[in-house]
């Protein structure tokens, strides 16, 4: 069983949101997730100051194995990318809810973080998968 | 009911993520196929290849049986031990299997074929032996063990003991020796040297575990398709299939058409397509930007549509790499264009070869 940390809030979609306070959120994929992908060789992000809905495709996780889409888990601007990605991609798998975080939301509603799972809720979607 | 090579349990106590592969339980990676990857590169891996298929030939028709088998000659092999790559076709000159042929003696030979199709080309080879004087024999009481890289034969020499040792010295690629109970090949799927071994089952694990020992890297599935691409070798099912000619799968090079009167199965229609020069082939792709060619990908040249075969990321070049069917007319130099996820991005053709011995060579 992979690790799914108490204090963060999830999307089926495999994407993890951290509340940083003040309206920020920090956005990743999951450990399940890149270790269904596997070893990743590019991350498209988006660009600071891009406006996105909650269930836009916003990014790209492209693996040995497959691109696979990743979707806005809220809604709100974009305020910061992890540009590390650029050049350690493999950040995402070595440190899915760390170093391999994507990119920062400045949040319209914060209440669209209660319409998120809780690790609970992740853990039992990804059973039924 | 899934295959599980003498292997398994080793695979498992080193945690490997497990896939099914045509029927097999097998390691897809060991934790990083890119790291795997690396190690083959720069040092040395192994691949647990006990899946594929061994047949043994014998027999005083052995040599006329395999004259019309496969589309090379092995009438050329006339060093015990030497190993020929060649390809077996159906009598619509499609290619049934891709495989080597072990040359001891005119009345025996062994021959690796793919897992995938052991069925069918057990079936083949039994139809197609009939008349002849030969014995066909499968040995799946051999397990496999592919030692690639660098520093894959010096590690293994620390193994050896003096009689094996004698066999193997000076052994040049493309060449095989019995050395007691391993049957030791410097044949391999990933452009570097190195040694593909088989040996009796029962003695699998503990050379698994003396490789381990001497710092050999386990490998998966997975890096051994990426170090398979960047050197070029096809993959049967994804490169070449039955419904392709060897022409179109840049196989042309181990058809032997000397002598004229050697009637190999398919030789009629490949000699007609030879001469229309009518068949696509198989190229290589460089895509230098972002972005990963996937197999199935279409491609789109001034002369006309092809299609990307076999792609991934090549982790030795850091940058994407493929293998495409392509109509004739393409040159090698040319850019053209590959759609990918709903967008037309620019690839350079060159020949199907990336990586060799651990340096890029195009």
């Amino acid at each position: 069983m992979s690790n799914i940390p108490s204090e963060l809030k999830y999307a089926t979609s495999h994407e993890w949101v951290r509340n940083e306070g003040n309206g920020v959120v920090t956005i990743g994929i999951t450990e399940h997730a890149q270790d269904l992908l596997g070893d990743m060789v590019f991350v498209e992000l988006p660009d600071v100051g891009d406006a996105v809905s909650t269930g836009d495709d916003v990014a790209v996780a492209e693996s040995v194995k497959a691109a696979s889409d990743i979707y806005a888990p809220v809604s709100g601007e974009v305020i910061e990318v992890n540009e590390e990605l650029e050049d350690s991609p493999e950040l995402v798998n070595s440190d899915a809810f760390g170093g391999g975080w994507l990119f920062k939301l400045k949040i319209e509603d914060e209440g669209e973080l209660d319409s998120l799972l809780d690790a609970e809720g992740y853990a039992n979607s990804i059973d039924e998968d | 009911m899934t295959n599980k090579t003498v292997l398994h349990a080793k695979h498992l106590e080193a945690g490997a993520k497990m896939v099914d592969f045509y029927g097999w339980d097998m390691p897809i990676n060991y934790g990083s196929q890119i790291e795997e990857h690396h190690a083959v590169r720069t040092d040395a891996g192994m691949f647990d290849v006990s899946h594929m298929t061994i047949v043994d030939v014998k027999g005083a028709d052995a040599q006329a049986f395999l004259r019309k088998l496969v589309i090379n000659d092995v009438a050329k092999l006339d060093v015990a031990g030497k190993a020929l790559y060649t390809g077996m076709c159906n009598h619509e000159g499609g290619v049934i299997d891709d495989l080597i042929v072990y040359f001891f003696t005119n009345t025996d030979y062994r021959l690796v074929v793919n897992s995938a199709t052991r069925v069918k080309d057990l079936a083949w080879i039994a139809e197609q032996s009939a008349g002849f004087d030969v014995t066909v024999t499968e040995r799946p009481e051999f397990a496999m063990i592919a030692v690639q890289g660098p520093q894959a034969k010096a590690k293994v020499a620390t193994l050896l003991n003096a009689e094996q040792t004698a066999a193997v010295e000076c052994m040049k690629p493309f060449f095989s020796a019995q050395a007691g109970d391993l049957f030791i090949a410097t044949t391999g799927y990933t452009g570097e040297n190195g040694y593909e071994i088989a040996l009796p089952a029962d003695q699998a694990a503990d050379l698994w575990q003396q490789l381990l020992d001497a710092g050999v890297k386990p490998c998966g599935l997975g890096a051994r398709d990426t170090l398979r691409l960047e050197a070029g070798m096809n993959l049967y099912g994804l490169d070449m299939d039955e419904s392709v000619s060897p022409l179109a799968a840049n196989m042309a090079w181990t058809i032997s058409w000397e002598p004229e009167d050697r009637n190999f199965n398919g030789r009629e229609v490949i000699a007609a397509q030879r001469a229309a020069g009518d068949q696509p082939k198989l190229v290589g792709l460089v895509l230098e930007e972002k972005g990963v060619l996937r197999t199935g990908l279409k491609v789109i040249t001034a002369e006309g549509e092809g299609i990307i075969t076999s792609g991934t990321f090549s982790p030795t070049l850091g940058h994407s790499i493929a293998m495409a069917r392509v109509p004739r007319s393409v040159k090698l130099g040319d850019t053209v264009e590959v759609e990918m996820r709903k967008k037309l991005v620019k690839v350079q053709v060159i020949k199907p070869s990336f990586v060799r011995n651990g340096k890029k060579v195009f």
